[in-house]
């Protein structure tokens, strides 16, 4: 009976990683961000300095712009987080509008999928953390829904 | 109903033992500060970050609540509101909840919850779901272990003192409900009081639970004789289509019980076979009588509680199901009757007796087709004593009440007089150890213990006073728990800690069978609450005549709306508060002044109303109860009263919005 105990003992650990990465209802997001905890001690990549920290570890390919997965992403958009952002005036958080102009798409689903750790650890998150006085919250999307969302923001910017 | 078992005169041993409990349970020892080995503390140490081994769940008594534990370190997670009203997290206060507490007499603010048990599969607890008793209006709870919340209550008809409840049988297929007070069956039934024998009756509750779902519906009732059923366990193994109750006051007393329902030598152990009954009840042999009561659940997908009334129960009578019941005399107004993981032995707990008396389940199968008796109730064969014990545990101590099993061929009893812990051989029925319990033991409680499968490595007790034991917290103090090492040959106390209520019985469930399956949030997309607003363009406030609606969302740090005006004197308004976040643990809460009702406090996900009934003009301000964010200062807002006549229109905003 010792085998089921070890492999608990590894979930059990598993799962304090991920709540202290504040996001443990994140699935697959919160795993990967956990397996890659350790390097982010010793400084960040280039990649996580300019696309953020998070699931998201190697450029993404965008293809054309989808409008069906742009309407998923709205109807998300305004579930999860129309509360605290418009379009084009700061609220609780930031405004939308050129978001993919400043922002690469993988620093957006980054900062989407894995905010507690964008606030902490990242300098881009440490500053908006000190600006809005306010960390986003995780608010349980998933991989997909985060591209979804990016997919509303580039219809956004492109004026779709 | 008669009873012919003999009359004896012993009325100077029960002052004796009265004289002992007085001297027992007054005087603290100091004894058990001197613990025999120096590991305890390492025993139940749990560090920082770290998880316990067990979750346990206490009953709250006198609380009617029930409270989540972890052992061994002894440290409360949660106190869960059952059938009391929580000002904490507004359970009971807030609309969706208030059906929950409703019976047939009405809505019930309080009851006296007792007996936790937790669902089986084959017979060992799986973790889906717990139940309790409700004492005084007769009912029955069931939490479920994923929310930890209070999903469902079943009031049980005929029935004054639920006490010997909630126990569950080795599938869940029933749970158990059984009168400890008798009372007339009829509703409103105006009686003479000694017109008791006649007109006053017993029940026992079979209440099915849906495997899958795990509602609760009342099967049937058996009417019995009008005496004190006072607790109840389901059989196991080769006994698993029986269940036990133990009986007192087999005297039929109705006033001044503690001499009264002490004269005989001997009461009962009623032995059910409900697959019988059910078989009976199932040919159509029970008669369909009237009886009002209420049932209550909670519509997860809503996000709120719905009461049923039932008006119709199916009664079965003994007589006329032969085979189903029989009577075991057992010394002396037993309390306890547990039953050991094998399900042969059944363990007697006479609070009154000198010995534990432990019945044979082969025994009496032996006897029933034997046709051993020595006499009959109201249909009800009597076996003979001689015929079904098979061991009398001598030297137990003063008042023997509950006894559990380590699973390793040892049972031990709780003893309520002389205040201790006994550990007995289930195979020579003698005492091999004991150890002091502070003070006054009631139940105890191995993880498992009352399962075919106990996890023989901690037991708690769970006594009845705190005396000396902590730091004096004034003439009432809260009732202590002790937690054992039992995997040793001694016993040996490693925890003392102080709990919430009276916690008269604990279940305790390894963590594996239930932290995996506990869940994090409501998901918004599962909320079809029909006043939710899952996107915040939703937000607003409406009129229908007297009554104003606010659909207000919450999310860190602010309310949408938080500037209403337009509300008048003699409005009604209900708040319909959702919590629009999706994070573990990120809770808001609502309140404003001059509420005459209580807080709210709202999961992720969650949409629950208040009810407010503005009396004075005036602005009213509300603000966040739970803190959120490093912004929760800021979450506020203010509402407009305005008098009845004002033409003041209904707006509402949150900042330019």
């Amino acid at each position: 009976m010792r085998l089921p105990v070890i492999i608990f003992s590894f979930m059990l650990s598993a799962t304090l990683i991920a709540c202290g990465n504040g996001n443990g209802n994140g699935g697959d997001a919160s795993s990967r961000s956990a397996s890659s905890g350790a390097a982010q001690e010793a400084g960040l990549s280039d990649f996580e300095l300019e696309h953020g920290i998070g699931p998201i570890t190697s450029p993404m390919t965008m293809g054309d712009f989808d409008i069906e997965m742009a309407a998923r992403g709205q109807d998300i958009f305004e579930s999860k987080c129309a509360a605290c952002h418009q379009m084009e005036n700061r609220l609780v958080g930031p405004p939308i509008e050129g978001l993919t102009e400043r922002r690469s798409p993988e620093f957006l689903m980054n900062m989407i999928l894995n905010p507690n750790d964008m606030a902490r650890k990242h300098p881009e998150g440490q500053k908006m953390m000190q600006e809005y006085m306010m960390v986003m919250p995780f608010q349980n999307v998933s991989e997909n829904e985060a591209r979804e969302i990016v997919e509303y923001f580039r219809q956004i910017d492109k004026g779709l | 109903m008669t009873n012919l078992l003999t009359l004896k005169n012993t009325i100077i041993g029960i002052a004796v033992l009265v004289g002992s409990a007085l001297l027992l349970t007054g005087c603290p020892s100091g004894q058990g500060n001197l613990l025999d080995r120096g590991d305890a503390a390492q025993k139940t140490y749990v560090a920082p970050g770290e998880y316990d081994e067990f979750y346990a769940f206490f009953s709250g008594g006198y609380s009617g609540q029930m409270s989540v534990w972890g052992l061994p370190s002894g440290r409360m997670f949660k106190n869960i509101p059952v059938f009391s009203q929580d000002p904490e997290t507004g359970y009971g206060y807030y609309e969706e909840s208030k059906p929950m507490l409703q019976t047939s007499y009405g809505f019930i603010p309080w009851d006296d919850s007792h007996h936790p048990h937790l669902s089986q599969t084959d017979g060992i607890a799986d973790g889906r779901w717990i139940f309790i008793n409700a004492n005084n209006t007769p009912r029955i709870a069931r939490l479920d272990l994923e929310l930890f919340e209070t999903v469902e209550i079943l009031e049980l008809p005929n029935t004054g003192g639920n006490h010997a409840s909630s126990f569950v049988t080795t599938n869940t297929e029933y749970i158990v409900g059984a009168t400890r007070f008798s009372i007339p069956y009829e509703t409103d039934l105006d009686v003479p009081i000694d017109s008791y024998s006649e007109n006053f009756n017993g029940a026992f509750s079979l209440i099915k639970i849906d495997e899958n779902t795990g509602e609760m519906s009342l099967d049937f009732q058996i009417i019995v004789p009008p005496y004190n059923y006072d607790l109840a366990r389901p059989g196991k193994g080769p006994s698993a289509d029986w269940i036990f109750f133990t009986t007192y006051n087999t005297e039929e007393a109705h006033t001044l019980l503690e001499i009264n329902a002490s004269a005989y030598d001997k009461d009962y152990v009623a032995a059910l076979n409900w697959r019988k009954a059910a078989e009976f009840v199932a040919e159509g042999r029970a008669e369909l009588i009237d009886a009002e009561y209420y049932h209550n659940y909670y519509d997860k997908s809503q996000g709120m509680a719905v009461s049923e009334v039932k008006d119709k129960v199916l009664l079965l009578d003994p007589k006329d199901a032969p085979g189903i019941l029989y009577f075991m005399p057992t010394p002396k107004s037993p309390h306890g009757v547990d039953v050991d993981p094998s399900g042969e032995y059944l363990v007697a707990g006479g609070k009154l007796a000198t010995v534990i008396p432990v019945h044979s389940f082969s025994r009496m199968i032996d006897a029933i087709e034997n046709e051993r008796f020595v006499d009959e109730v109201d249909g009800i064969p009597v076996l003979d004593y001689d015929a079904t014990i098979v061991g009398e545990v001598e030297n137990p101590g003063l008042g023997p009440l509950h006894t559990e099993f380590d699973g390793n061929g040892y049972a031990y009893t709780s003893v309520y007089i002389s205040s201790e812990i006994v550990k007995w051989s289930l195979e020579t029925f003698e005492v091999v150890d004991r150890i002091d319990a502070y003070y006054s033991i009631g139940h105890l409680m191995i993880p498992g213990g009352d399962t075919v499968d106990p996890y023989g490595k901690y037991m708690v007790g769970l006594t009845k006073t705190a005396k000396d034991r902590y730091l004096p917290t004034g003439p009432k103090q809260n009732h202590p728990a002790q937690l054992y090492d039992i995997s040793g040959d001694r016993m040996q106390l490693l925890l003392d800690f102080p709990t919430l209520g009276e916690p008269h019985y604990a279940q305790a469930i390894s963590r594996d069978k239930i932290m995996p399956n506990a869940r994090r949030i409501y998901e918004l997309s599962e909320n079809n609450h029909p006043h939710a607003i899952k996107r915040v363009a939703d937000a607003r406030v409406e009129r229908e005549g007297d009554v104003v609606r606010v659909y207000m969302a919450n999310i860190r740090s602010h309310f949408r709306p938080d500037n209403i005006e337009g509300v008048k004197v003699g409005d009604t308004v209900y708040f319909h508060l959702t919590n629009l976040e999706q994070e573990w643990d990120v809770v808001h809460g609502f309140a404003i002044k001059g509420m005459n009702n209580a807080e709210v406090l709202l999961a992720p996900g969650q949409t629950k109303t208040l009810k407010w009934e503005p009396k004075r003009t005036g602005i009213f301000p509300f603000y966040c109860t739970a803190f959120c964010s490093a912004l929760h200062q800021e979450m506020q807002g203010y509402v407009r009263v305005s008098a009845a006549d004002s033409d003041v229109e209904l707006t509402w905003r949150t900042g330019d919005l």
